[in-house]
């Protein structure tokens, strides 16, 4: 390890205890109270964050972005058909959303292969149309007046305030199984996503690694929608992600980073959102998930715009005064 | 076919590959020894890397059999390397040179191993063979194509192969990395190696490699560079497009 992942390591390790301070501090600052239900909804949102931007370090890395946004917007026709069938029955609606999510990345994967349209097109047709088919149905569900069927439309901008303890263990148990299959199968996942023909040739299973990269995403958005909701669920994948590759080179600092990042965006998102009972918690996570990621644009070492602004007005100011560029060790970023 | 009493490094019979049902390489033949340079070349679109993938099972072929030395790919694998093109991997990824070096050995470590000390000394051998061991720790995004290059070799190299398959591993490269592809090469063939190469430039095929494969779709001819690589070939496989200088031994292809 040479000194600069080491310093690296100590940073992001500090970074992570400072997160944690923010919970004695709340309490003195701003007079929060931690009570069940409060610290329900916090590690709820502080363990989905986890499980989303470390899932989402690869859906960035393979670009798939979009492919998380359609999978989480294609969920909604399925809960609501789920709750036409089978009531309100929290596991019933999930594996509606699941079902509805796979149905519709197929038909866009349909849609590329057969036409013309190009896949990122597929995907946006799929993601507007499935969608729009959701709200249509719970919009029908609400005309009927039954009682039963609020609180659906949490499942669109997520709601914290609802939590029980046994959504948290439901989060805490899909990020345990994400988290051992990840680490079985690290260096096999690290070398699809970055050189998938020479992994192929070498004999590792694309295919099958392919599927359980998929099936860990479906299941993260399946297991986040009732918190972030469908619209927001993307932004806690992808923005802790690309938030952390600014800061470092290495795949495995950025994973960590990135699920610290999301404990913080998705932990305080939901604390706030809890305090205040009408706040929807998707827009609260991803909020602070954006200023993480603006921030990390911004300034981050080496790939953040106004270090790079720095160093052309350096390198401007060696070259007016006459001066040789001095030779400039390269960024380690 | 003719029996052979070693088997070849590679034995390619009747191989067709379909695109949405339109033939992209067509009806190849190909023998190639061990201990041989061989480069393919062809013009733009006539399915050099096609050919390649397809042997290597990579993308599937409507017809063919593949045999490395006189079994499977999945038997030989270990004695077979691969260098992809460069421009198939997205160079912006968390890794360094030295990283991507040890992928190299991911295949011989099998599932559930973590890349050690003993790892690391061979990727660190290897890329002081093609003279990058100073750029180990460089996140690969700051090298240049010619160092992207060398570092594709240098993993090529951990894995000890007996045959190996280049992809344009010239194609916009410096000087430097040019003369070190060459010397590994030569390095190669000394060692009773193969490299099949798919090579853009004809001006150099005569120099660089001992056999050559024309290619347009169809294999137009292959064999010894003295016999193969000749103007009506050539002429042959570019459809005309080709000129000549002076009296021919020196050719300058146009795609």
């Amino acid at each position: 390890m040479t000194s600069a992942d080491r310093r690296t390591w100590l940073i992001i390790l500090g970074l992570a205890i400072a997160l944690l301070l923010c919970i004695p501090l709340s309490q003195i600052i701003f007079h929060i109270n931690y009570n069940h239900t409060l610290t329900v909804v916090a590690l709820g949102g502080a363990a989905l964050g986890i499980l989303a931007s470390v899932i989402g370090c690869f859906a960035v890395l393979r670009h798939e972005s979009l492919l998380g946004d359609a999978l989480s917007h294609a969920a909604l026709p399925g809960v609501a058909i789920a709750f036409l069938i089978a009531g309100r029955q929290i596991v019933a609606l999930l594996i509606g959303a699941a079902i509805a999510s796979w149905l519709g990345t197929q038909f866009a994967l349909a849609i590329t292969r057969t036409t013309r349209i190009k896949q990122d097109t597929a995907l946006g047709i799929v993601l507007t149309g499935w969608f729009a088919m959701g709200l249509a149905l719970l919009s029908y569900i609400q005309s009927r007046a039954d009682a039963s069927q609020a609180g659906l439309d949490k499942f669109i901008f997520g709601q914290a305030a609802a939590m029980v303890q046994s959504d948290v263990e439901v989060i805490a148990i899909a990020a345990l199984i994400a988290f051992v299959l990840l680490a079985l199968f690290w260096k096999e996942l690290k070398l699809i996503t970055f050189d998938r023909e020479f992994a192929q040739a070498n004999g590792v299973r694309v295919r099958a690694l392919d599927l359980l990269l998929s099936t860990l995403l479906v299941l993260t958005i399946v297991v986040g929608l009732q918190l972030a909701g469908v619209i927001l669920m993307v932004g806690l994948l992808i923005a802790p992600a690309v938030a952390a590759r600014q800061w470092t080179h290495q795949l495995g600092q950025m994973v960590v980073l990135a699920a610290v990042f999301g404990a913080f965006a998705g932990g305080s998102g939901a604390i706030i959102s809890g305090l205040d009972v009408a706040l929807p918690t998707g827009p609260l996570m991803i909020v602070m998930a954006s200023m993480i990621v603006f921030f990390s644009l911004a300034f981050a070492p080496g790939r953040g715009l106004v270090w790079q602004k720095w160093q052309q007005w350096r390198t401007r100011l060696s070259l007016t005064q006459g001066q040789p560029i001095a030779a400039q060790p390269q960024s380690e970023m | 076919m003719p029996h052979h009493k070693t088997p070849l490094a590679l034995e390619i019979h009747d191989l067709t590959v379909a695109y949405q049902s339109k033939p992209v390489v067509w009806d190849v033949d190909l023998s190639v020894s061990e201990g041989v340079l061989l480069a393919i070349v062809g013009p733009n679109g006539a399915g050099k890397s096609t050919l390649i993938k397809a042997a290597l099972g990579l993308i599937p072929r409507a017809s063919g059999d593949v045999e490395f030395f006189g079994t499977s790919y999945a038997q030989a694998r270990d004695k077979v390397g691969y260098v992809p093109q460069r421009g198939s991997v997205d160079w912006d990824f968390p890794t360094n040179t030295l990283d991507v070096v040890m992928m190299g050995l991911y295949g011989q470590l099998g599932w559930f191993k973590r890349p050690g000390k003993r790892e690391r000394e061979i990727a660190m051998h290897a890329l002081q063979q093609v003279g990058m061991q100073d750029f180990a720790t460089r996140q690969i995004s700051q090298l240049s194509g010619g160092q992207q290059q060398r570092t594709f070799l240098a993993r090529a190299l951990v894995q000890d192969a007996q045959l190996y398959f280049m992809d344009e591993p010239f194609a916009a490269v410096d000087a430097v990395t040019e003369r070190a592809i060459v010397t590994l090469l030569q390095d190669l063939r000394a060692k009773g190696k193969t490299a099949i190469v798919v090579h853009h430039d004809l001006q150099t095929v005569p120099e660089y490699f001992d056999q050559v494969a024309l290619l347009n779709k169809q294999l137009i001819a292959a064999g010894p560079v003295a016999t193969t690589f000749t103007p009506e070939n050539l002429r042959q496989t570019y459809g005309g497009r080709v000129s000549f200088l002076a009296d021919g031994a020196q050719v300058v292809g146009m795609d």
